[in-house]
């Protein structure tokens, strides 16, 4: 098992595998970079409908190219009707959102569907034709790398590598458009025409992605990379990078594993990849992650028993809460006996004094600007000045010892 | 128009009627409540389900099918819920991660597993086999009164009859909760109607009604009478009760005349084999839908300038 994966993941299973396994990472790339500014205009499950829209295209362009005397299953051709009924689809669900008062996730399911049903009417009617032809047209449904010629490998390296490029080429004014459409527009950028080449972007990974992992599954490298990478970052530009990375490990991991053993087809085992990188990341991840909330938690919840403690000591009222008496033994504040240790006494005046002069710069301050500061956590003086701190004393007279 | 129909063609155009009913209703709510790709993604995440209850119970029988996808379309649903307040991520792109991933690892299971002794592989979960529920008992019409003849009746019939007599029962006795959580969460909420319980409910309604569907048709046609039929009467009408009764009327007529041209449109135009009838009738309900927003009395924004 792993040897074999070893030799795939050095691209020595084969030219063909070693040509499906860099295809998959150019596309896996293009995917997760393409795929972010998508995401960013929260319209990521148009690519569902796009990808679901190129069945009907993929069956009609097989009859007539059989009807013209040619083989069907020339994957040019194929990729050609399944690139025209995928932009059909697009303007179907733009012209409904557009013309009609549906909402567009409502057009994006009856698009995705009635083309779909559609693509399976005519599968079967490419089923009964004259000929007996074994189409094997149901290979773009999951994808389909067994038995693949060289040079639909060829094509579909080729491919990724012009969508990485194009995405290269048209990553600033797609960032601005995505992050801010009318800033866009005001700097002077055809929000239009940008809007139609992410359109274009999507549609190219999504039919060169067909033969790979299978027209129901090509969303998942649209989708998942993108936002593994938000789960990391705040930037855009920062999100396409990392998008773009996330996806081309994903593609390249998950063909190597697929060609490395029988039975593990290519589409899903490159989508369980990319999941796995999610899941770890929304485990992982800085900020966004549940370990990072959890620790964020479990400090906040720290400082507040810890401050209420000290409070509590100054003035002198019993703590029963075990939770405030561990963490303040464990900083030291008490002794194991709960008696106020030297180094309590103190933080516990000076929690004390903190919280006065609180009092009494809310009450001053009339616009209430202070109180956005104020979560009883953070010390006064790193929202005052001195000289307003001094003034705040004054009014307080010293202060009194903690006894 | 004899025999032959009532054997071959009789139960599985009920069949897909009966789907589309149960289909249709919950679909209303989830349209007006933008979940419209709910339905979607439960049909997706209804192919793993049914994987591990195989490799669970060993056996392709319907009822530990039904709770297996029944039990994916929750697990999901937790997933998007889980994905979208932990990450803060949207809701679309939280649903594209879990029903991609989930199909996926459906898929891989499939693969991996020994299926080749049963009836049990993708296309059959996309297309569904409604062509294959034949009455093989039936002889003519008269056996519709044949206590004998009714008994040969494909299980998948009384089953899709339960579950839209059980989506409409639902439907009217929750009609007023439903309908005021649909268009005002906040008041609903405020006269003390469970929102989220009816939220929840709703989607647990769509998934067992897309399950039991998906058993009998297939998922494409659970996706496509999900969305079609309520957004074309959608269009048809401002009130709620008279797009319910639209969407019914829709999905009836999708059903029926996809079955049709399935079925005989090839013989008319002078072919030799049917076509998909899932296929068909998700084409039709969408032909259905395509014209009610060319013409329908509603179709415009409320507001949107006339005739642009």
């Amino acid at each position: 098992m792993f040897a074999p994966f070893l030799d795939a993941l050095l691209l020595q299973a084969g030219y063909n595998a070693g040509l499906v396994t860099v295809g998959a990472a150019l596309l896996g790339i293009a995917g997760g970079s393409g795929g972010t500014f998508l995401f960013l205009r929260k319209r990521s499950l148009v690519s569902d409908g796009m990808a679901h829209a190129t069945l009907p295209g993929v069956g009609l362009a097989f009859m007539v190219m059989v009807a013209l005397g040619g083989d069907g299953r020339s994957l040019p051709g194929l990729l050609l009707g399944s690139a025209l009924s995928a932009t059909l689809g697009l303007l179907a669900i733009e012209w409904i959102v557009s013309r009609t008062r549906l909402a567009e996730d409502a057009a994006i399911g009856a698009v995705l569907s009635v083309f779909f049903g559609f693509g399976i009417v005519l599968l079967t009617i490419i089923q009964t034709m004259s000929g007996g032809y074994q189409a094997g047209l149901e290979g773009f449904l999951l994808g389909s790398t067994a038995g693949m010629l060289f040079q639909d490998a060829l094509l579909i390296a080729i491919g990724g590598g012009l969508i990485v490029g194009l995405v290269f080429v048209l990553r600033r004014p797609m960032t601005l458009v995505a992050f801010d459409t009318e800033f866009a527009a005001a700097a002077g950028i055809g929000v239009r025409r940008i809007d139609l080449a992410m359109m274009g972007l999507v549609m190219a990974v999504t039919v060169i992605g067909l033969k790979l992992v299978g027209l129901i599954l090509v969303v998942a490298m649209l989708i998942i990379p993108p936002v593994t990478a938000r789960l990391w970052t705040e930037r855009t530009e920062r999100v396409v990078l990392v998008g773009g990375a996330f996806g081309g490990v994903s593609g390249y991991v998950g063909a190597a594993l697929s060609a490395s053993a029988p039975n593990l087809p290519t589409g899903p085992i490159i989508v369980l990849v990319a999941f796995a990188l999610f899941a770890c990341s929304l485990l992982f991840a800085p900020g966004r992650g549940v370990l990072a909330a959890v620790i964020r938690h479990r400090r906040f919840q720290w400082q507040v028993h810890r401050r209420q403690g000290l409070l509590a000591l100054a003035r002198e009222e019993p703590i029963l809460d075990p939770l405030t008496l561990s963490v303040l033994r464990k900083e030291g504040l008490i002794r194991q006996d709960a008696v106020v240790s030297e180094k309590g006494r103190a933080a516990a005046a000076k929690a004390l004094l903190d919280e006065r002069r609180w009092a009494i710069a809310r009450q001053r301050s009339e616009d209430g600007s202070l109180d956005s500061h104020w979560d009883g956590l953070t010390p006064i003086e790193s929202v005052l000045t001195h000289d307003e701190i001094a003034e705040i004393d004054r009014q307080i007279g010293p202060p009194a010892a903690v006894r | 128009m004899g025999a032959e129909f009532v054997q071959l063609s009789l139960t599985p155009l009920l069949i897909g009627i009966f789907a589309a009913i149960a289909c249709a209703l919950p679909g209303n709510f989830l349209l007006l409540r933008r979940q419209a790709l709910i339905g979607d993604t439960i049909s997706h995440v209804v192919l793993p389900g049914i994987v591990v209850a195989f490799l669970v119970t060993g056996t392709v029988s319907t009822w530990p099918m039904l709770v297996g996808a029944a039990a994916a379309a929750v697990v999901a649903v937790v997933l998007i819920e889980i994905i979208k307040r932990v990450g803060r991520i949207e809701p679309g792109a939280a649903m594209g991660v879990v029903f991609t991933s989930l199909f996926a690892a459906g898929v891989l299971l499939l693969e991996q597993s020994d299926t080749s002794g049963v009836h049990l592989d993708v296309e059959h979960a996309l297309y569904g086999n409604l062509e294959s529920l034949i009455w093989f008992t039936a002889e003519d019409w008269s056996s519709l009164t044949d206590p004998r003849a009714l008994a040969g009746l494909p299980p998948e019939l009384f089953r899709m009859v339960a579950v839209a007599l059980g989506v409409s029962f639902l439907t009217v006795v929750f009609w007023r909760p439903l309908k005021l959580s649909t268009f005002d969460e906040g008041f609903a909420g405020a006269v003390g109607i469970p929102t989220t319980a009816i939220g929840l409910g709703l989607v647990i309604t769509a998934a067992v009604a897309a399950v039991a569907a998906f058993d009998a048709v297939g998922s494409i046609i659970v996706i496509a009478m999900f969305i079609c039929p309520p957004a074309a009467a959608r269009l048809m009408t401002n009130r709620l009760e008279r797009q319910v009764l639209w969407s019914v009327a829709f999905a009836v007529l999708s059903a029926a005349l996809g079955y049709v041209l399935a079925g005989y449109g090839p013989l008319w135009l002078g072919g030799e084999h049917a076509v998909s009838a899932a296929g068909m009738i998700a084409t039709v309900s969408g032909i259905i839908l395509a014209l009610a927003c060319l013409f329908a009395p509603h179709r415009a924004r409320v507001g949107a300038p006339k005739g642009t």
